[in-house]
């Protein structure tokens, strides 16, 4: 078949089986954008600003686990793509990036929207490509999909200049079946000798403890998880990253660590004799201070990606490998032995764990005349069975929906854990309900963050994305405002938030429907009045307590036992 | 500690981009970097000299075999190695100091490949530490230039680093 390059991209695009490309025209993509007029080979979503487009790709991905697509144009078009590439390249999401590049001619002239953009990308892609010749765009993209959806996942960028897109120039076309790179050969099963050794400290622990993370979910391994942890009565932690992987309203399910974590998790953390790390990297807000790490612990380290393990902990059992193989192997090995649990111990070990939870670390006060924002997420999930497809921004409320909308699936809590993008929210929200049509899909915000990317309100409005808007309205950027709180001394330098829009009107402009809600008896009925408007975007703008902090909170430089709780729980 | 690294790289635009990037972008420490294409010209050797804890190199080494166009990698310091550095000196040669950078530049088996009426340039190839050593020697005030090519490595024995 003899097609031009901007054909290529769009018969590559649909020999992938891409559903959903979001992008935004421009100069050096012009070939590629009337290629897809003549096409019905995927849906073409215009996003407002090229960040949403990356992000809506993500959020598309995170909700699937099938690579996302986005389209710019060159220059701003890139540099608009790139806190989006930073985003999905710090959680390991898969996407493919397309840019427009200036013609090969005048590439470093210096010409119109000329940026290096490979140059840029190269820090926070798994990889990229610059494609100088129509001949070669077939197997770039062949490998391009290849690379972002196996090992550990990520974003690949594909920068395409102009005259490789034109339309005048045919080269013949064939999508290529399968690739092999010898460069590039991601682990296929764990290393069995290294699961025994696992398998034999975590069967004579005293105090096991299991710690995942977004590589579970990545991995598609939620089932073989919560097979293991079940069959072995463990106690669970999950990063924010990782929730959803095992069931939240398990009761062995210990919520999230790390900085904003339970009380009984991050103890449990520190007081453990084996900890099996499953999918994870040790994220700085996760460990604490490293020197006071999981002190008696020997750690055991499943992960797809070599290059995580040892990195920032000392692991003893490191198992390079998809953590769903691995997971299967131990299992079987567990079976085989015909272990049947050190109940004495394990008892023990759960007393203990109960005792700390019975301090109920995350409570509240339920009979405030303000709307906390705890009782909002609450609220939520109520109304919402826990069946939610949750979007977040980044700050307080990101780490309060964390805390209280328990995820019981994988893939249904979508947020910005690595990089903690603010404005991720909406954009990835409108991915999430493309790919979930007729799924309750909400985005919960925060006033600050939401301003980031609000002109993509009106993509929602122009593809019908009844996405539901919780934003929880605090006047301040909340998490500066508490960081200023505890170490500044109250000075809240610049984070108040002055100058709002009235969000209602706001809403209503972009032709969606606003609510304001300011009484905590009204929360509930106007969730379920919103919920129902099942064609229409909702936007709540839910005014909560100013000044209300998250808690549990480990102040930087901390190790997990010396946690902060909420003032009236605070520790004897 | 010193480790020099050995790396079979794809002859892709960029990829030289890619590795000088990771160093700077996770703060290691890198003292030299060589590379030129190998006998098969879709790849590239290099040869990188780093320092630090051994943890550090361990993920150097991890992160650089992450690269996608990283082929091949191998630290040179887990064995017996051979390591060479060229070195080119000009340095002011006239008539009294001629003498004495002929006698040096025999001892040090160097070669004189360049004269003119008040110049040497001058070949030396050997470990870093031979070449310091031959600079040291050469008497005060008379080197005008060095150009020094930082060391290529390979291992002893038969084995080879190939694909």
């Amino acid at each position: 078949m003899e097609l031009s390059g901007a054909e290529i991209v769009v018969q590559a695009l649909q020999d992938e089986g891409v559903e959903y490309v979001f992008g935004y025209p421009g100069g050096a993509v012009l070939h590629i954008y009337d290629a897809i007029f003549k096409s019905q080979a995927f849906k073409h979503v215009l996003v407002r600003h090229e960040q949403g487009a990356v992000h809506a790709a993500d959020g598309y991905s995170r909700s699937t686990g099938k690579p996302g697509v986005a389209l710019v144009t060159s220059g701003p078009g890139a540099t608009n793509a790139v806190t989006g590439l930073a985003t999905a390249y710090m959680d390991s999401v898969p996407l493919i990036v397309i840019s427009g590049q200036v013609p090969t001619p005048v590439i470093g002239s210096d010409a119109f929207q000329e940026v290096d953009t490979v140059g840029i990308t190269r820090p926070c892609t798994k990889h990229n490509f610059l494609v100088k010749d129509p001949r070669l765009l077939a197997e770039t993209f062949k490998r391009a999909f290849h690379i972002a959806t196996t090992g550990r996942p990520g974003p690949v960028l594909i920068d395409i200049p102009k005259d490789v897109t034109d339309p005048n120039v045919t080269v013949s076309y064939e999508y290529p079946k399968s690739i092999k790179l010898r460069s590039y050969n991601p682990a296929q099963a764990g290393h069995l000798g290294q699961i025994k050794k696992a398998v034999e400290l975590v069967t004579k622990a005293e105090r096991p403890m299991v710690y995942t993370g977004g590589g579970v979910i990545h991995g598609e391994a939620s089932k073989e998880l919560t097979e293991l942890v079940k069959h072995m009565n463990l106690p669970i932690t999950q990063t924010l990253m990782g929730l959803g992987s095992y069931p939240g309203t398990d009761k062995q399910f210990l919520g999230m660590l790390g900085m904003h974590g339970t009380y009984e998790a991050n103890m449990a953390m520190h007081e453990c004799d084996v900890l099996l790390a499953i999918g994870v990297r040790f994220d700085d807000r996760v460990t604490g201070k490293l020197d006071q790490f999981c002190p008696d612990a020997a750690i055991i380290h499943i992960d797809i990606d070599p290059s995580s393990i040892s990195k920032n902990v000392r692991v003893d059992v490191p198992i390079v490998g998809p953590v769903k193989s691995v997971l299967r192997d131990f299992l079987r090995l567990v079976k085989e032995e015909s272990w049947t649990g050190n109940n004495q111990l394990q008892q023990l070990w759960w007393q203990q764990i109960e005792t700390w939870r019975s301090r109920l670390c995350l409570n509240y006060d339920r009979n405030s005349s303000k709307i906390k924002p705890q009782f909002a997420i609450e609220t939520l999930y109520n109304i919402t069975n826990g069946e939610l497809y949750l979007t977040s921004d980044v700050g307080q409320h990101q780490m309060f929906a964390a805390q209280f909308y328990k995820f019981n699936e994988p893939r249904r809590w979508i947020n910005s854990g690595g990089l903690g993008t603010m404005g991720f929210g909406l954009p990835s929200a409108m991915g999430v309900q493309l790919a979930h049509p007729g799924k309750p899909v909400a985005c919960i915000s925060g006033e600050a963050s939401i301003l980031m990317c609000i002109q993509e309100l009106a993509t929602c409005k122009q593809h019908d994305l009844p996405i539901k808007i919780v934003l929880l309205n605090n006047g301040y950027m909340g998490m500066v405002r508490q960081w200023q709180e505890m170490f500044y001394d109250k000075r809240y330098s610049h984070s108040y938030v002055e100058a709002l829009p009235d969000f209602v009107k706001l809403a209503e402009s972009f032709g969606h429907v606003g609510m304001n809600l300011e009484r905590p008896q009204d929360l509930e009925p106007a969730m379920r009045e919103a919920f129902a408007m099942k064609d229409r975007l909702v936007f709540m703008n839910v005014i909560v307590d100013p000044e209300e902090n998250v808690y549990p909170m480990i102040a930087m430089g901390q190790g997990h036992h010396n946690m902060h709780l909420a003032p009236e729980r605070e520790l004897a | 500690m010193r480790h020099i690294i050995s790396l079979l790289l794809e002859n892709e635009s960029g990829a030289l981009s890619r590795v000088a990037g990771l160093f700077s972008a996770r703060g290691y420490n890198i003292e030299a970097l060589t590379v030129a294409p190998t006998d098969d010209p879709t790849m590239s050797r290099m040869t990188l000299v780093t320092a630090g804890r051994e943890e550090v190199i361990e993920q150097i080494k991890k992160q650089l075999n992450k690269l996608i166009d990283v082929v091949k990698l191998q630290d040179l310091a887990d064995g017996p190695h051979i390591e060479r550095e060229l070195m080119l000196i000009k340095v002011r040669a006239e008539e009294d100091n001629r003498p004495e950078l002929m006698r040096l530049s025999e001892i040090f088996r160097a070669r004189i490949i360049d004269v003119t009426e008040t110049s040497y340039v001058i070949e030396v190839t050997g470990t870093g530490d031979k070449l310091d050593a031959f600079v040291a020697a050469i008497p005060n005030g008379l080197i005008t230039e060095v150009v020094r090519s930082g060391p290529s490595g390979i291992s002893r024995g038969a084995k080879g680093l190939t694909i």
